[in-house]
Formats: C-alpha cells, sequence, structure tokens
C-alpha cells in the first residue's frame, strides 16, 4: 500500500515532538522522512547548559537515536539542509539540488542566535548557544583558558556565563539595558541577581552597547561604543534568538517574525504545518519548551485527520538555574496603572518576591533567590483564581513543607541524592534526577510512569515539579493549563461535563463518539469519571456502568492488600446502642472476622472479609438495621460529631442531632470525591469540623459553616463560609454546597483542590450572594438524592450482582 | 505434553469488560471478557504486588490493577511500559457460547506442587 508522504524540515525538539505524537495516534499512516542539518540524530537542546558545564555529555542529551528512527521506519538524512518547497509541484528541495515529493510538509526549523551587524561578528571565536557545535566552540577555547565576552545579559547569556566561569574563563556579560534579564525581571530584582553573579566572578556591564570586534586571524577583543575595549578570545552572542523562516519565506509561504500559523497550526498552504520556535501564532512566538510541546500535540491531531484539537497559545514562565541561583519570572512585570503590587524584599538573604495583582487575580511574578512557590502562583495565573482569601499569606508561599511525609525539606535543591522525595513509593531524589536525565522526561506525568514517585497520594508533587525545574532548568514549565481528562482524549474535565449537557449525552459510549476517543472502551482514569458525571448529569434516567466503577464502589466494600474487603456499616453521627454493637460483635464472631478496628470517623471497620462472604455479612447487618457506610466510595463518608448541649457542660447546640439530620439527608449521594461532614458543639471544636469538607461548628447564637478542609495528604483548614442562625439553614447551605461539588469539581478532587482552583469568593457568591440559586442547588441535590438514597448492601444480600459474590468455581 | 481443555461456563455469564475467576489446581485464574466478546485468561495475580487482576477495570484488551493500577496486556500477561512484569497467561477458546481453558499438565502438577 503506497501511504502518504509526511516530510518533517527540522530534527529538532518540536518536529520530533510532533512526530511522537503522531505515532502515538496512527502509527502507520504517513511514510515519514525528516531533514536535519546538524549531523546528529534529535537531541535536547535545553539541555546545552549542562553541557557547556560538563555535568553532562552529548550521548546524554539525545533525545531519540538512530535505531529510533529505523524502529519507526521513518528515514533520516542527518546534515542535509532544505533549500525550499516547490509548493506547485509538491516537492521538498533540498540544497544539494535533490526533489522529494510529499503530501503533507511540517516545518520545524527552530530558531538561531541573533547576531548582531557588528564589524568583526563574522570573526572565527563568535559563537552563538543554540547547537552542539556552538558548544564544541566554547570547549575548544575554554581548554586553552582566557577572557569570554557574553553578549547579552538575558536567560541564555547568564546560563552560557554561568557555564563558561565554570571552566575558570574571566567572564564579562555586556547587557545593552538598565537590568539583566530585563524582559523577565524587574530592576530590583535584577540588581539582586547581578550581586549573586558577581559573587560567583562573572563580570556585568549594565548598558553597555557593543561596536565592534577585532582580532587578525580570531576575536581577539570587543570594543564598546564610549570607547572601552574588552579582550576576548571567545564572544557568545547571546543577544536573541531568531526564528528560521527562510525555507518558508524561499517557499513565498505568509511570514511575519515567524511563519504565521492558525490555531491548528497550519501555515497558509493547507499542505504544510508548522511547529515550534519557528513559527508565530496570534502575534507570539515562543522560545520555551512547553508551548512548543503542546503545539506538537495540537499539530499531531490534525495531522492524524482527528481535526478537533485547537491550540489556543500559552502562557509561559521563566526559570533560571544556574546552580544555586534560583530566578522565577511569569506574566506581567512592571505593575500598570491598573494593578497592585505585592513585594517582599529580604536583602539579607538575597530573597526579592513581587506579586502582580489585578483584580484579586495573580497577573505576574518576579522571583528571585526563593523560587520554591512559583509553580503554585503560576498556577493561581493560569486558573485565575481570586486570591482574596490568600492575600494574607500569598507573599509567604503555599508551604509544601507542611504536607504529611515531607517534613521540613524545603528546598530541593540542596537535598543529598539519597533523601526521600516520595514517602509511598520509596523514591529518592537521586533516582528522580536519574530518570529525569537519562529517561529524557519533561512532565510530571512522565515522572510519575517512570518512577512511580509522585503516583500514588500525589504530596510530593510540589518537590517533584521543583526537581523538574532544577534539573531541566530554564525550560522546564508547570504541565500545560488545559489538562485532558486522560491519555484516551484531548478534551478536559469541564468539556467533557458541559458536553454531556449541552449534547444530551446519556451514555459513556456516547461521549467516546461525541469527542472522538482515541481509544475503544476508556481507560481505568476516564470510564470511572464518565460514569460519575453521567450520574450527576442525569440522576433520575442514567444506568449505573458497573464495569466503569471501581472495584470498591462496583462491590460496595474496600479491597484490601490481600484481596479480602472491609466492611463498615453506617452509625448515624457516630451515635450507637448496645444492641447494634452486639449485632456487629455477632457478624464478626460468626464470619471469623479477624480483625475490627474503630476508624477516624466513629465508626467500625470489619478487616478480612472474603468476597463471597459479603453478602451474607450484610444479610445480617441489614437485619440489625445497618445500612452501607459508603467507606468505600467517592461518596458521603462520615459525619463525625461531638456530645454536644446534651451532655457537655460547654455545648451550645445539639451538634448530634443535627449531624444525624445531615447525614440522613446527604447518605448515599455519589460525588467526585470521598466527603466528609462534622460537627461540633462548641468552639472548642472536639468533632475536627475544621479539617472537614463541610465542617459545622456551634455557637450560641447559631452555626458557623466551614468547607474544603482536609487532614490527610496536606492538612488543610478549611475557609470560613458564613454564620448562620437556624438548623434549617444549615440544611440548605449544605444540599446546596454539596450539589455545587458534585456539578462544578473535576472527577477525584477532594473539596480542598477545588475550592483553591475556584477561589472561595466565588463559592461565597454563589452560595451567599445568590439565595435563589442556593435554592436551586439544594433542590437539585434532594431531587437526586430520590434515586440515590437505596442500601446497596440490603440489595446485594438479596441477590444482586450475584456474579460478583459467586465462590471461584474449582475447575481442577 | 499432554494438556486438557477445561470447561469454564457460558460466556454471557461474564459481563463485557468483566471477569470471572476459576481455580485450577489451587491457583487462581481471572478469565476476562472484552467489549468485542474476545476472551482471555490470566493468573489472578498482578507481577506487581499479587493483586487480583480479576477486580479490575477491563479496557481494549487491558486489564488496570486495583492495587496499584499497574496495566497488565490480557493477551501475554506483559505489564505496560514503564512498568516490567509478567504473570502467566492461559489459551483459552469460546466454543458453542462455552468458554474452555486449556491447561498443561506438567505445568499444571508444577504449579500444584508450589501452590
Amino acid at each position: 500500500m503506497i501511504r502518504p508522504r509526511l516530510i518533517v524540515i527540522g530534527n529538532g525538539m518540536a518536529g520530533m515532538r510532533t512526530v511522537e505524537e503522531l505515532l502515538k495516534l496512527k502509527p502507520d499512516l504517513y511514510d515519514i522522512t525528516v531533514f536535519g542539518d546538524e549531523p546528529y540524530p534529535n537531541y535536547n537542546r535545553i539541555m546545552l547548559s549542562p553541557v557547556l558545564a560538563k555535568e553532562q555529555t552529548i550521548p546524554d542529551i539525545i533525545l531519540n537515536d538512530e535505531n529510533w528512527y529505523a524502529e519507526n521506519g521513518i528515514t533520516l538524512y542527518k546534515g542535509v539542509r532544505v533549500e525550499r518547497i516547490e509548493r506547485t509541484k509538491r516537492e521538498v528541495i533540498t540544497q544539494d539540488g535533490r526533489a522529494f515529493p510529499y503530501d503533507r510538509v511540517l516545518i520545524s526549523t527552530g530558531s538561531r542566535a541573533f547576531i548582531p551587524p557588528l564589524p568583526g561578528a563574522d570573526l572565527p571565536g563568535v559563537v552563538g548557544f543554540r547547537s552542539i557545535a556552538d558548544v564544541d566552540a566554547m570547549l575548544a577555547v575554554c581548554r586553552e583558558g582566557g577572557h569570554a565576552v557574553v553578549i547579552g545579559g538575558g536567560l541564555l547569556g547568564l546560563e552560557a556565563a554561568a557555564g563558561l566561569v565554570s571552566h575558570g574563563m574571566i567572564v564579562t556579560v555586556l547587557h545593552r539595558n538598565g537590568n539583566v534579564m530585563d524582559r523577565q525581571l524587574d530592576g530590583a530584582a535584577g540588581r539582586i541577581l547581578e550581586k549573586t553573579l558577581e559573587d560567583r566572578g562573572i563580570s556585568i556591564r549594565l548598558n553597555a552597547h557593543t561596536a565592534s570586534l577585532h582580532g587578525t586571524d580570531r576575536v581577539e577583543a570587543v570594543r564598546l561604543k564610549d570607547g572601552t575595549e574588552l579582550p576576548a578570545d571567545l564572544v557568545v552572542m547571546a543577544a536573541g534568538i531568531r526564528p528560521n523562516i527562510d525555507v518558508a519565506l524561499n517557499s513565498r509561504i505568509y511570514c511575519e517574525n515567524g511563519i504565521v500559523v492558525d490555531d491548528t497550526l497550519q501555515t497558509y498552504d493547507p499542505k504544510i504545518y508548522a511547529v515550534g520556535e519557528c513559527v508565530q501564532h496570534r502575534k507570539s512566538t515562543y522560545g520555551l519548551v512547553a508551548p512548543l510541546f503542546e503545539q506538537a500535540k495540537v499539530c499531531a491531531n490534525h495531522l492524524a485527520e482527528y481535526g478537533i484539537a485547537k491550540y489556543t497559545g500559552s502562557m509561559t514562565s521563566t526559570k533560571l538555574k544556574v546552580t544555586g541561583v534560583d530566578v522565577f519570572s511569569a506574566g506581567e512585570i512592571q505593575a500598570k496603572p491598573h494593578h497592585e503590587e505585592m513585594v517582599l524584599a529580604d536583602a539579607a538573604r538575597g530573597v526579592y518576591k513581587k506579586l502582580i495583582l489585578n483584580n484579586n487575580m495573580v497577573e505576574g511574578a518576579v522571583m528571585v533567590g526563593d523560587t520554591m512557590d512559583g509553580a503554585w502562583y503560576f498556577q493561581l495565573m493560569r486558573d485565575k483564581t481570586d486570591v482574596t482569601a490568600l492575600r494574607d499569606h500569598l507573599l509567604f508561599g503555599q508551604a509544601h513543607v507542611g504536607d504529611s511525609g515531607h517534613g521540613a525539606k524545603a528546598r530541593v535543591a540542596n537535598l543529598p541524592d539519597a533523601a526521600e522525595i516520595c514517602g509511598c513509593n520509596g523514591v529518592c531524589k537521586g533516582d528522580i534526577v536519574k530518570a529525569i536525565k537519562e529517561q529524557k522526561l519533561f512532565t510530571l506525568d512522565e515522572v510519575r510512569a517512570h518512577t512511580k514517585a509522585s503516583a500514588s497520594c500525589g504530596s510530593c508533587t510540589g518537590l517533584v515539579e521543583d526537581l523538574l525545574a532544577s534539573t531541566l532548568g530554564g525550560d522546564y514549565s508547570a504541565a500545560p493549563s488545559v489538562k485532558p481528562l486522560c491519555g484516551c482524549t484531548d478534551a478536559t474535565h469541564d468539556e467533557v461535563r458541559v458536553g454531556i449537557i449541552r449534547h444530551e449525552l446519556k451514555t459513556i459510549r456516547a461521549v467516546f463518539d461525541q469527542f472522538s476517543w482515541k481509544t475503544e472502551d476508556g481507560c481505568a482514569k476516564c470510564r470511572p469519571a464518565l460514569n460519575y458525571y453521567l450520574l450527576c448529569a442525569w440522576p433520575d434516567s442514567y444506568q449505573d456502568d458497573a464495569q466503569s466503577r471501581f472495584i470498591n464502589e462496583r462491590v460496595h466494600a474496600n479491597i484490601q492488600k490481600d484481596g479480602t474487603y472491609s466492611v463498615i456499616p453506617r452509625i448515624w453521627g457516630g451515635v450507637t446502642s448496645p444492641s447494634e454493637l452486639k449485632a456487629i460483635a455477632e457478624v464478626a464472631e460468626r464470619y471469623a472476622i479477624p480483625t475490627v478496628k474503630f476508624t477516624g470517623g466513629q465508626r467500625l471497620d470489619l478487616l478480612g472479609v472474603k468476597k463471597e462472604q459479603l453478602p451474607h455479612v450484610w444479610r445480617d447487618l441489614s437485619a440489625a438495621g445497618f445500612v452501607s457506610g459508603h467507606g468505600y466510595g467517592k461518596a458521603l463518608r462520615t459525619v463525625k460529631t461531638c456530645v454536644g448541649k446534651e451532655w457537655c457542660r460547654f455545648g451550645t447546640q445539639d451538634s448530634t442531632a443535627l449531624g444525624i439530620r445531615l447525614e440522613k439527608l446527604t447518605w448515599g449521594s455519589w460525588m467526585p470525591h470521598k466527603f466528609k461532614i462534622a460537627v461540633s458543639g462548641c468552639p472548642r471544636n472536639c468533632a475536627e469540623a475544621t479539617v472537614k469538607d463541610l465542617g459545622v461548628v456551634c455557637v450560641d447564637s447559631g452555626f458557623e459553616l466551614h468547607v474544603g478542609g482536609n487532614a490527610g495528604i496536606k492538612v488543610r483548614v478549611t475557609d470560613f463560609l458564613c454564620k448562620v442562625s437556624t438548623e434549617d439553614e444549615v440544611v440548605e447551605y449544605t444540599q446546596a454546597f454539596i450539589q455545587m461539588y458534585r456539578e462544578e469539581a473535576h472527577y477525584l478532587d477532594r473539596t480542598a483542590p477545588w475550592i483553591e482552583r475556584v477561589g472561595l469568593p466565588y463559592i461565597q457568591r454563589r452560595l451567599i450572594e445568590d439565595p435563589a440559586g442556593r435554592k436551586e442547588l439544594a433542590e437539585r441535590f434532594i431531587f437526586s438524592q430520590q434515586f440515590s438514597q437505596f442500601d446497596p448492601w440490603v440489595e446485594r444480600a438479596e441477590g444482586k450482582d450475584a456474579h460478583e459474590f459467586a465462590e471461584p468455581l474449582v475447575l481442577a | 505434553m499432554k494438556s486438557t481443555w477445561f470447561t469454564v461456563g457460558p460466556l454471557v455469564d461474564i459481563p463485557r469488560l468483566g471477569a470471572k475467576v476459576v481455580r485450577l489446581y489451587g491457583t487462581p485464574v481471572a478469565i476476562f471478557r472484552t467489549q468485542s466478546d474476545e476472551v482471555f485468561a490470566l493468573e489472578d495475580h498482578c507481577p506487581h504486588k499479587r493483586g487480583p487482576l480479576s477486580q479490575g477495570i477491563v479496557h481494549d484488551h487491558k486489564v488496570s490493577c486495583p492495587l496499584h493500577g499497574w496495566v497488565i496486556e490480557l493477551d501475554k500477561g506483559t505489564a505496560m511500559a514503564p512498568d516490567e512484569g509478567c504473570t502467566p497467561s492461559y489459551p483459552v477458546r469460546v466454543t458453542d457460547g462455552v468458554i474452555e481453558i486449556e491447561v498443561q499438565h506438567l505445568d499444571a502438577m508444577a504449579r500444584a506442587a508450589t501452590a
């Protein structure tokens, strides 16, 4: 069979990432040919700094070796430059005059160092900092020692300077503006950085304008416009990059600063696509790796003829990583009249942080010295989170260090290799750094897949992101803001939820079809999410899909490591009786249940029940009046209470009865994740209500409502929502809050991260300032509860899903 | 080597994208049914921490282990990259709507001995 021919011009990171994404989607669609003008296979250009600093070697930074091309049936022409595309004949013409016919072309020619038109700029010894050849030339000079002048004090220039100084070169950086990295840093941040770099032996000349370069056989000196002359055995041009658009221009493809592409990465010629640093999209060009990868994904989707993905531009952040010098910058760097500025400057520690806010949303961050929270600020920017509630501690950061399992591991870069980062899976810093370097990992998901770090409870996610940033240096930027639901689709959680309602999708298969799922049956991530979204959208008509439920929810018990199950009957408000306790004791004895344990939620857990025993255990518990405690589900778990004014001399309200009332109303409800409630009878808060998803703290004059707490991985104290005066109001707010969480949070988001994403003010607007909206939410909750308050245990004790609980057939 | 085909039961007893467990010489074996009614059999232990694969979510020709989410290929029993490991698989066939599984005798004896 003759396949359509795809020719890729440019063998760099953006082009090959697009090919990789394409191979994942349609491995056999095209006959692929790649042209690269460098004599190497595809390598990781952002690792040139460590190669210059001799921390890594060329083989370390090869991303795809020649075997990869062969294994995937790709023809690679190394060291061959393409001259132009003959579009009318549909042929790519190389510089040596050969013609290659095509059906589609992908241009990924990248960028080159901008060499200012100075006299002497063509002398040997004047190099850019873009390629392996540049680094080789720099290392050759380093072996002899001497003076190096770096023209340009931006990210690339400073990384080059730091690399050269580590080889013992005498390095001067010339920068034409008033502070280094002036596109990313304000003056104050620039000065701290300049001081730090000067302490490392790099001289920096600001407002320095180069006039000419001098030398006979090779460069020997740099002369400035003010007449100063500096000796130079090496001159590194780091005055910016320019998109490589020669091939496009020669082919009469429309270009401005870069090759102009639309949201599908198509050029003005529909047969020709372009990605990477050579393109201009919505007036912007990008020089960082994260946007290129986002483009690659979208472009591959169109090359694979799915035709549904759109690239809408990227928000980028910059992180300079010269060992021990931390700089982070994203978004706006100077406040405009409509902005507010928050600044923290601690000169003695060399720390400077500035946030730029507009209308209570972060629009810019500049940080030097302590960049731990850069990823967090960036997330707040991309999510447009309302930070009103965070303002008093915003500048002090998110404090990953409060996460359980990571006590006091503040600065991940300073940790020894043996330090354990992921406490769940026992993964050390050294393992992660090694995997990032050797397996060429760029994203959190890749690190999770390869090392298991951050793949269980996720509490070390911040630390792993910091490690990615410190290992990959300037080019790491956190995962894209629009995260697809899972690997089966490019659609996001929100897009799917909106689509389910708008197109009245009523089955998982209908969602697959509407959003062109890439797998036949979805996966273990998306199917449970879709099942929940459909259930939430159509409570009265959706047919729950048992095979799309995680085992615990499918069999209504919690699987244990040996394959047995645990059973937790509901104990309303944590109040029980002698007869109930006797019934549980009898069940435990009758079925020889090995462990009976009190849970943290004022209930009893029967552990070690065999699957085929479950219906019998449930039948006996039902007979004693128990229903399922949903201790296994993304559902209402427990309502913890204190004894309240019934008994307690400090109690202000009947917290126990209120807790039981809330539990009777909310049990059985499926949610995006588990949901815990507590009611405390006074501000002493014995029910620990301020670390629950919803906490009620009774006071003499009424009830305080608190939301979004969590005592798990990341301890988060609730946000105070409001105070109400009657139990009926507590009930209405509870129903409305739960329904809003059910309808709007992403599957597997607890209330804490959900509220951190949307911001407390949003919740307050919906629940407090809009009483009619609150009532509607509560009514929708009450409606859906009609269909969920059936005890799943009694149904199964009576024979439902019998195939699940049958004794295994013994064949031999 | 001698082998025997054992009758597992009707295909329709297993839900699509579901599984059931049988025991062979003391070893639990998971029989999977895909969306398109293909049938596979694997020893019911994940190569990672011996989780019961029969309880996992089945998708395409794979199953996700319920304990830690490893994804195992139904046909060969191998773990999907980057995880590494393999769980033994058994030949199965469907005749007139009835699933049968093939057991090699020596193999079975060896397993019974180590079980």
